[in-house]
């Protein structure tokens, strides 16, 4: 073929791994006639020596890079015809003929084919992402979702720059950075579309709750404010006053915060306490602590003692053990037992659970404490370990205290609660009836329990039966 | 420091490593006479002589079978496949038996098997696979994909020290185009750590081997600030990286030259789906090579490797979004 356009001669791709090549000598110089394929320059790269034939025929215009010289590959070396070159294949050699010999038949090919590097737009792989919303209801991302959620900003407050006016996160966080989340509550105060419209009936609910409670005839309120919506409130950020610092809520005590007040939503908590003379425990404890210690590195607890014997009680009690589900009661055969930790830095409390607690005696139950205990203090627990508790176990009596209402860890019914054991005065009545004030280990037990679920008498029973074995029970029993 | 290639920085590795250590050796097609098809391991035989510069025969299987044998009789062997494409024929090797020895018999399998693989020189469907998924699915393997001549060498020490068979897959493209300050003393670079490339704040690319370059290049043509994480290696890969890429950004391009339908992007988008799904503010987008063989064809191979146009234009499209 002739070249009746010029043609560039690059270096060429000598390899798969070859990005460069240097000119060792030309064999055609410029003016010279060449024909396609035949051998025109030698290049060397670091794999191979080789001759470059000419792409095309023709008279050589220009040689653009010297002998000696390293190019990378694709670098034009040199040009063939075009222009003022000869065209023709006819032509003999005319160093720098004046005009073309004769007009080229062929209408000019607009691409060389012998072209090394033909500029190829690449086809599209894929279809670009539709980001219309297909039910013609505006998008919400995740991150915005989330985002919203957090600061209590409604999104369709938000000015939207993204595909179709759609909210980005980049919006949102401006919105609120801008303080707009506060300013934009009066709009969505009134029936406030929430996205859906079905959630309606719910979302009346939660708002007509607090209102009944909250304002007596006495003083009618100011209007506008009245039916701001409970999340408006957190969307104000907290500011501290002179004297005050802030800190924000770790996940736990959220999530702890959350917990209380829904138990408290749910359950009708109500607290029974009872008295318990210890003194056999602690001669029992006193006697296998040593034991215990030396042969398994464990020590018996008075904690475990009253696990042992509130998990022994329970079987008698199963609705103690229970759980309102969907107005069904329901009861097991068997306990897993949480007990509330207290985290090491004093502001968490977590609790783990031993599973199966029915099989295990006063050894297992030690053990099993000591375990979740240590692993909650060290962060190791597992999902598992705080799932799944049907009754639990709370000790604030480490500090002394002998009195207490504890919450319920939801959904189960019922929280006993141990005090500290302290020696007091107290009646006993000997075996011939006689009465006589001897110092005793005294502690209080408390059971808060679900009232819906759980009466006066029946929790009442429970605890009696609890002291009953706590102040009869020997080692054997335990 | 030296200016090296990513060839020159592989060299220098095994070479660094073959002094260091008698156990370690090389065995392959071509590796010692004519110092490799690429020329990794020029000299090599010269200097450590015939015995520990293997030329073998024509057979992947037995280059496999080999380097496998002579790492469970407590050899470093580091072979080599003259292309990616040709480990089919190691594949009952290198995935029945290499990758469970350890959980089979409880002995380790320390090899390391090089992998010249990638495309963009028109080698056609047997010269220029990425086969890295096929892989990083198989337990017990490792699979490392350097993107820059300092993290191969850092890699290719890594691989030779560590216990397990390592896959090596060094992308043909960079041999000698790529050029970088490479430490000249002995070091390591961490498998299974990724590399933020650049960092960003509006996007995020996640990528591994040539294709940094690729989406590096089309970052510079987008008004956006746009995070390339590199992995380095797919298994084991740096999830805590890309989520912590991903938290930034919300939005996330997964960028590889293999095919599409079970590349390791997918288990990539995967996981950004089930781990960071609260944090994205747009659908994770996929750019990879479609599901075809590699065409010889010029023009056909760049509308099958993902270009620097086709990352600008889903970049454009993320920020857009």
């Amino acid at each position: 073929m002739s070249a009746h356009t010029a043609v560039d001669v690059v270096m060429p791709q000598m390899g798969v791994s070859v990005s460069e090549g240097t000119i060792t000598k030309w064999l055609k110089q410029v003016g010279d006639q060449v024909e396609a394929d035949e051998t025109l320059l030698e290049i060397s790269t670091d794999k191979v020596d080789t001759e470059v034939p000419s792409p095309a025929s023709g008279v050589v215009t220009e040689i653009l890079v010297p002998e000696g010289e390293t190019v990378d590959v694709g670098t034009v070396l040199a040009r063939i015809g075009g222009e003022g070159g000869a065209a023709a294949p006819a032509a003999p050699a005319a160093p720098a003929p004046a005009e073309p010999a004769a007009p080229a038949p062929e209408p000019p090919a607009p691409e060389p084919a012998a072209a090394p590097e033909p500029v190829a737009a690449s086809a599209p792989q894929d279809e670009p992402a539709e980001a219309e919303p297909s039910n013609g209801k505006p998008f919400i991302s995740p991150v915005v979702a989330r985002i919203a959620g957090e600061h209590g900003v409604d999104p369709s407050a938000v000015p939207g720059t993204g595909t179709g006016g759609r909210v980005t996160k980049k919006d949102i966080l401006a919105f609120i950075e801008s303080g707009g989340a506060a300013a934009a509550q009066p709009a969505p105060a009134a029936p406030a579309e929430p996205a859906a419209p079905e959630p309606q009936p719910v979302q009346e609910q939660v708002q007509a709750a607090p209102a009944v409670p909250q304002q007596p005839p006495a003083a009618p309120p100011p209007p506008p404010p009245v039916r701001e919506p409970a999340v408006a409130a957190s969307a104000e950020p907290a500011r501290a006053e002179q004297g005050e610092v802030l800190e924000p809520m770790s996940a736990m005590r959220r999530g702890i915060a959350e917990h209380m007040r829904r138990s408290l939503d749910t359950s009708a908590h109500v607290t029974s306490a009872i008295e318990v003379d210890m003194t056999g425990v602690v001669a029992v404890r006193a006697k296998l602590k040593r034991q215990y210690e030396q042969a398994y590195g464990v020590n018996p607890t008075y904690l475990a003692f009253v696990a042992r014997a509130a998990v022994d009680t329970l079987r008698d009690y199963p609705w103690v053990n229970g759980e309102l589900r969907d107005g069904q009661i329901v009861t097991r055969n068997f306990v897993n037992l949480g007990f509330a930790v207290e985290l090491a830095d004093g502001k968490g409390l977590i609790v783990p659970v031993v599973k199966n607690a029915e099989t295990l005696n006063l050894l297992g139950l030690a053990k099993g404490i000591a375990d979740i205990a240590a692993r909650a203090r060290s962060k190791q627990l597992l999902p598992d370990d705080v799932a799944g508790g049907t009754f639990t176990i709370t000790n604030p009596g480490g500090y002394g205290t002998f009195h207490g209402t504890p919450v319920i860890s939801q959904p189960q019914a019922a929280i006993l609660g141990t005090y500290a054991i302290v020696k007091r005065p107290w009646v006993v009545t000997d075996e011939s009836g006689a009465d006589a004030i001897a110092i005793r280990s005294m502690m209080n037990l408390t059971l808060t329990y679900d009232h819906r679920l759980i009466d006066g008498a029946l929790a009442g029973r429970f605890l009696r039966d609890l002291r009953e074995r706590l102040q009869t029970w020997g080692e054997s029993e335990y | 420091m030296a200016e090296m290639t990513y060839l020159q920085a592989i060299s220098d590795g095994l070479r660094t490593e073959m002094r260091r250590d008698r156990r370690v050796f090389v065995l392959g097609e071509d590796v010692g006479v004519y110092g490799g098809a690429f020329k990794v391991t020029l000299g090599f035989q010269e200097e450590f002589g015939s015995w520990r510069v293997i030329d073998t025969p024509l057979s992947e299987t037995a280059i496999m079978a080999g380097a496998t044998g002579a790492a469970l009789m407590g050899m470093r062997p580091v072979a080599e496949m003259q292309f990616a494409d040709f480990v089919s024929c190691a594949w009952d090797h290198l995935v029945t038996v290499a990758a469970k020895q350890r959980w089979r018999a409880g002995t380790p399998v320390p090899f390391v098997l090089r992998l010249p693989s990638g495309g963009g020189f028109s080698g056609g469907p047997f010269h220029s696979q990425n086969p890295e998924s096929s892989f990083a699915h198989i337990p017990g393997l490792k699979c490392v994909c350097p993107a820059t001549p300092e993290d191969a060498k850092g890699l290719i020490i890594a691989a030779i020290e560590d216990p397990n068979p390592v896959l090596f897959f060094e992308h043909k493209h960079l041999y000698r185009r790529i050029k970088g300050e490479v430490p000249e003393e002995r070091y390591t670079v961490p498998i299974g750590k990724a590399r933020i490339h650049r960092e960003g704040t509006d996007v995020s690319v996640i990528t591994w081997g040539a294709m940094v370059y690729t989406a590096e290049e089309a970052a510079s043509q987008v008004d956006a600030s746009v995070e390339i994480v590199d992995l380095r290696s797919v298994m084991p890969w740096d999830k805590q990286a890309v989520l912590e890429s991903v938290r930034k950004t919300s939005k996330v391009l997964v960028l590889h030259e293999d095919t599409r339908s079970g590349g390791f992007g997918g288990e990539i988008a995967a996981t950004i789906a089930e781990e960071a799904f609260e944090d994205l503010d747009a659908p994770v987008r996929r750019i990879t090579a479609p599901d075809t063989p590699v065409p010889f064809s010029p023009v056909l191979e760049k509308a099958f490797i993902p270009q620097v146009e086709d990352v600008a234009r889903g970049l454009r499209e993320l920020v857009d979004y």
